[in-house]
């Protein structure tokens, strides 16, 4: 089937997938709280909306692709949700895969406040507070390699950009000057602005052996960014394991690339008294190290912070819908607008997080690469001499 | 501080995903796309080159032609100058000789009419003096037979000779 058949059927599925979620997920994490409180038989008082609970409920990765919750007889509702599959490996034991369909059995209370799972499965069982996380019943170490919801939602990034570039890049024939058409035209603008924009100033003559990879950086955040806005869609940019793996990657490129003249500057700065040397070195590389750290918070806050913004306005009708239902149907507009104009904001953010995680990789490679013209040329200049 | 802890299992996914993309992307499409766009811009630029020469040249050839034109026009016009002049000239020569002509022959016609009107003259007079000495014979015939008529006539011719 070629794409662009294909294209029109995703956005259908993720549009269900997210305005059923989006009108129906707040109801349902709202009666999933008040079920679990509702086991324990007590704290009626807390029945409203735990909004903490709400929003990181949302943005945090989970072994499940929720997606609404129906209300079935005498109280207990029915979760919607697509169990994903859990991939373990616990030393000793060896790996473990299995669906998360088998921790079925509701949720009981620990004293730590722990959502801990009622049915255990091959000696592992859940714990359940801000993040979920699968422990084994002995207490030994248990990886998780599971295809999270934020892993499904990766993968489905990684074949739409791998289907959207591949099918652009046949268009172009070898030896053929042609002008380009359709998604070819959106595309070239991308590429021509990560070229001369973000490579050609950074990396100077150097710049197409690193386009490739800066090409890749951006559309893999921006595609990334931008499912995650759809509504349902996983907080997968806004994780932080994501954006340390990205600027790892850009970290160890630059490292790995650095020339002498970039070491050389860091650990024995020319022209500095010895003295300050002492102090200046351990800066520079605590700076080194910070780059890759900086990178890292940089993109997980901005896209955190969306979703949690778009959460938390979305959250105000079921505050207000909670203190009385009039009040709440009547804050629908105001939230609405706010919720759309965040929406939009989110858009621009979602493109302009790329750009800079892309523009701040190109300027940290291009700072190790650089050629040391100016000082060099002097010493050899007085060498000659 | 959950939030802050990266979960092992989603970075390492992440890492392959993200290495399989970019060496697939590097292979198929980044590869392709960027030497075809720069391969793109060169032709572009070249064919801009291009144009601007020929544009360059087609503007001299035609401020060549221009010059060609006039040069052409100002040799028509000197040739046309000419041609009259040699038309003119020749009409003129022909004028002075067909009045040379004429005069020509009108000279000879009046030179052969004055030598006939001489001729004829000289033969009239011929005729008239025989036709004179006839009738003086005629009648020197008859006075003669007397001695005073010979006289008389003597003295007559004697006359005519002092008068011519």
């Amino acid at each position: 089937m070629s794409f662009k058949r294909l294209f029109p059927l995703l956005i259908l599925a993720f549009g269900l997938l997210g305005f059923t979620n989006s009108s129906f997920a707040q109801e349902a994490e709202n009666h999933e709280i008040a079920h679990v409180e509702g086991t324990e038989g007590a704290h009626e008082e807390k029945k409203g909306i735990n909004i903490t609970e709400l929003v990181f409920g949302h943005v945090s990765d989970s072994h499940e692709w929720h997606l609404f919750s129906l209300e079935g007889e005498n109280g207990h509702e029915k979760e919607i949700a697509m169990p994903l599959p859990v991939i373990v490996y616990r030393p000793g034991k060896g790996l473990s895969v299995f669906s998360y369909g088998k921790f079925h059995g509701g949720w009981y209370l620990d004293e730590a406040g722990n959502h801990i799972s009622n049915t255990s499965y091959d000696g592992l069982y859940v714990e359940k507070n801000m993040k979920e996380k699968i422990k084994s019943e002995d207490g030994s170490q248990v990886y998780d390699f599971s295809i999270t919801k934020n892993v499904l939602s990766m993968i489905f990034s990684v074949i739409i950009i791998l289907m959207l570039m591949t099918s652009a890049a046949k268009k172009y024939k070898k030896g053929e000057i042609a002008a380009p058409k359709g998604f070819q035209n959106a595309l070239e603008v991308a590429i021509f602005f990560i070229r001369d924009e973000v490579a050609k100033p950074n990396l100077g003559h150097k710049y197409a052996k690193y386009l490739p990879m800066l090409l890749t950086v951006f559309f893999f955040i921006w595609v990334n960014n931008l499912l995650g806005l759809l509504p349902g869609g996983a907080n997968f940019t806004g994780n932080i394991a994501v954006t340390l793996c990205l600027s790892l990657i850009s970290f160890i490129v630059m490292v790995v690339r650095a020339n002498s003249h970039f070491w050389g500057h860091l650990l024995n700065p020319p022209g500095v008294p010895t003295g300050i040397k002492f102090l200046l070195v351990p800066i520079e590389i605590i700076s080194l190290f910070i780059k890759p750290v900086a990178l890292t918070i940089r993109l997980f806050a901005n896209i955190l912070a969306g979703h949690i913004v778009i959460l938390c306005v979305i959250s105000l009708i079921f505050i207000f819908g909670a203190l009385s239902k009039g009040v709440g149907v009547g804050f629908v507009p105001v939230s609405l607008v706010f919720a759309v104009f965040m929406f939009f904001l989110e858009l621009l953010v979602a493109a302009i997080q790329a750009f800079i995680f892309t523009n701040l990789t190109a300027v940290f490679i291009g700072q190790a690469i650089e050629e040391g013209h100016g000082h060099d040329e002097a010493h050899a200049e007085a060498a000659h001499h | 501080m959950d939030l802050l802890t990266p979960e092992l299992g989603l970075f390492f996914w992440t890492l392959i995903a993200f290495l399989a993309v970019f060496f697939i992307l590097r292979k198929f499409a980044w590869g392709p796309i960027l030497s075809s766009l720069g391969e793109r811009e060169k032709g572009i630029a070249d064919s801009i080159a291009t144009a601007q020469r020929v544009k360059a040249e087609m503007a001299q050839m035609k401020s060549e032609n221009e010059k060609l034109m006039a040069q052409a026009r100002e040799e028509r016009s000197t040739m046309l100058k000419e041609a009259k002049e040699i038309k003119d000239r020749m009409i003129n020569e022909a004028k002075e000789q067909a009045k040379y002509e004429a005069n020509k022959i009108i000279a000879d016609a009046q030179l052969q009419i004055q030598q006939q009107k001489n001729a004829a003259l000289t033969e009239v007079k011929n005729e008239i003096g025989n036709l004179a000495v006839e009738v003086a014979g005629k009648i020197l015939r008859q006075e003669l037979a007397a001695s005073k008529g010979q006289e008389a006539y003597m003295q007559l011719l004697s006359e005519d000779i002092k008068l011519n």
